[in-house]
């Protein structure tokens, strides 16, 4: 798979290794260099600095054909910004944004944007180790909705949308939340 | 009308102020508290110390029964969200983003903002029509920003010179519809001959930019000699 990953923070950092020695196409980008130093010297992707929510840029990093797009940077609107470059502007597919409040997480699914929220993601995993029922708070959120957001603008021929993987949203018991996904 | 500013910057501020002159009910939302309390000490209690881009906050900010809601920070990330909050979660009529990336203006209009509001686009257009440059100059937008009304100034080089408009390769969508010589502005007929200094105002969709420089304009180095 190609997977393109926004931010290289830990957890970008981390996927970007893991899915590299998977023998990934993987390609990462962070608006500071210094950020890729959390790469090992064996990653093979490529690393490029550069804004994510900027389409000249992504064009330019090769994003295009993309299977998978990640924002994980540290700000949600810069995570939603970016997926909606990559959904509507570059046709990506599987589009998936780290926005960690609650109330937009579950806005954006319904819009049409995969979305992954930590807020809710250490919560239950935090509940389930003291015995405590999950919050109910989103944690990973399929994308309910077409990216279709300007219902009522004309949009051009052959615009992209984002097919649909799962049509409700998945309760929290079921998220196969791998020890990974959880920032320290 | 009721008017939620989000942004509590000069643009932010003097809105708010404006808006409240003219009558209008107005909220202002600024996340940075000491930012937040001068705005209150000059202009009133209007104003919500709060992140305008957490929903809980606009809830709080009364955004569902806004009549528009003006997205003013500096960042256009944050004024898309705040737009496609409004819209979306708190069905708000009209949402206005200012958008400081004028590419910016098509994603956030693909994206459900109503109006887009470019600074950087309107100084732009104002320095050209200063400038005498071999270019293209945009004197309007139409419609939803699809359609454009553009000055060509025809100078030596132009490969315009010397013919008429039914000779010249128009791009489709594109027309040719009047020439201002000498400071008079006349309708532009298919066989009307272009000559060197002739203003030639088109109307076109953005796409065909690059066909009608090339028509009117030529290669511009083509025009320096040597």
């Amino acid at each position: 798979m190609k997977i393109v990953i926004v931010g290289c923070g830990r957890v970008g950092a981390s996927a970007a290794e893991v899915w590299d020695r998977a023998g990934h196409e993987v390609v990462i980008l962070d608006i500071v260099t210094r950020a890729f130093e959390r790469l090992p010297s064996t990653f093979r992707g490529s690393a490029i600095r550069g804004d994510g929510t900027d389409e000249d840029v992504l064009r330019r990093a090769g994003v295009e054909g993309a299977d998978v797009f990640l924002a994980l940077t540290e700000g949600d609107n810069r995570n939603i910004m970016a997926a909606q470059v990559a959904a509507e502007a570059l046709g990506i597919g599987n589009v998936i944004a780290k926005i960690n409040d609650p109330l937009r997480a579950t806005a954006y699914a319904e819009i049409g944007i995969t979305t992954v929220c930590r807020t809710g993601l250490m919560l239950d995993a935090v509940s389930a180790q003291i015995g405590l029922p999950p919050s109910g708070l989103p944690s990973l959120l399929a994308s309910t909705g077409h990216h279709h957001p300007g219902g009522d603008h004309d949009l051009p021929d052959g615009e992209p949308t984002i097919p649909t993987t799962g049509s409700e949203t998945r309760p929290n018991s079921d998220v196969a939340a791998p020890g990974a996904a959880v920032e320290a | 009308m009721f008017v939620l500013v989000v942004g509590g910057g000069k643009v932010g501020y003097y809105l708010a102020k404006e808006l409240i002159d003219a009558g209008h009910e107005v909220a202002l939302m600024e996340k940075d508290p000491t930012r937040a309390r001068q705005i209150a000490d000059e202009i009133g209690s209007i104003v919500i110390p709060h992140d305008g881009c957490e929903g809980k906050y606009l809830g709080e900010a009364g955004c569902n029964r806004a009549d528009v809601v003006a997205a003013v920070t500096g960042d256009d990330e944050d004024n898309l969200v705040i737009c496609q909050m409004a819209k979306h979660h708190f069905d708000v009529p009209r949402t206005i983003a200012r958008v400081n990336n004028p590419k910016n203006e098509v994603l956030f209009r693909h994206l459900g903002v109503d109006e887009q509001v470019s600074p950087t686009r309107m100084i732009l257009a104002s320095v050209e029509q200063d400038i005498p440059v071999h270019e293209l100059l945009h004197l309007a937008a139409l419609g939803e920003g699809e359609l454009e009304i553009i000055e060509a100034h025809l100078q030596a080089g132009s490969p315009a010179i010397g013919r008429a408009p039914r000779d010249l390769d128009m791009p489709e969508g594109c027309s040719l519809f009047a020439v201002i010589r000498d400071g008079v502005a006349t309708p532009l007929r298919p066989d009307s001959i272009l000559h060197e200094g002739d203003k030639v105002i088109a109307i076109g969709k953005q796409e065909c930019e690059d066909l009608l420089h090339g028509q009117l304009i030529g290669d511009p180095e083509a025009a320096v000699p040597g």
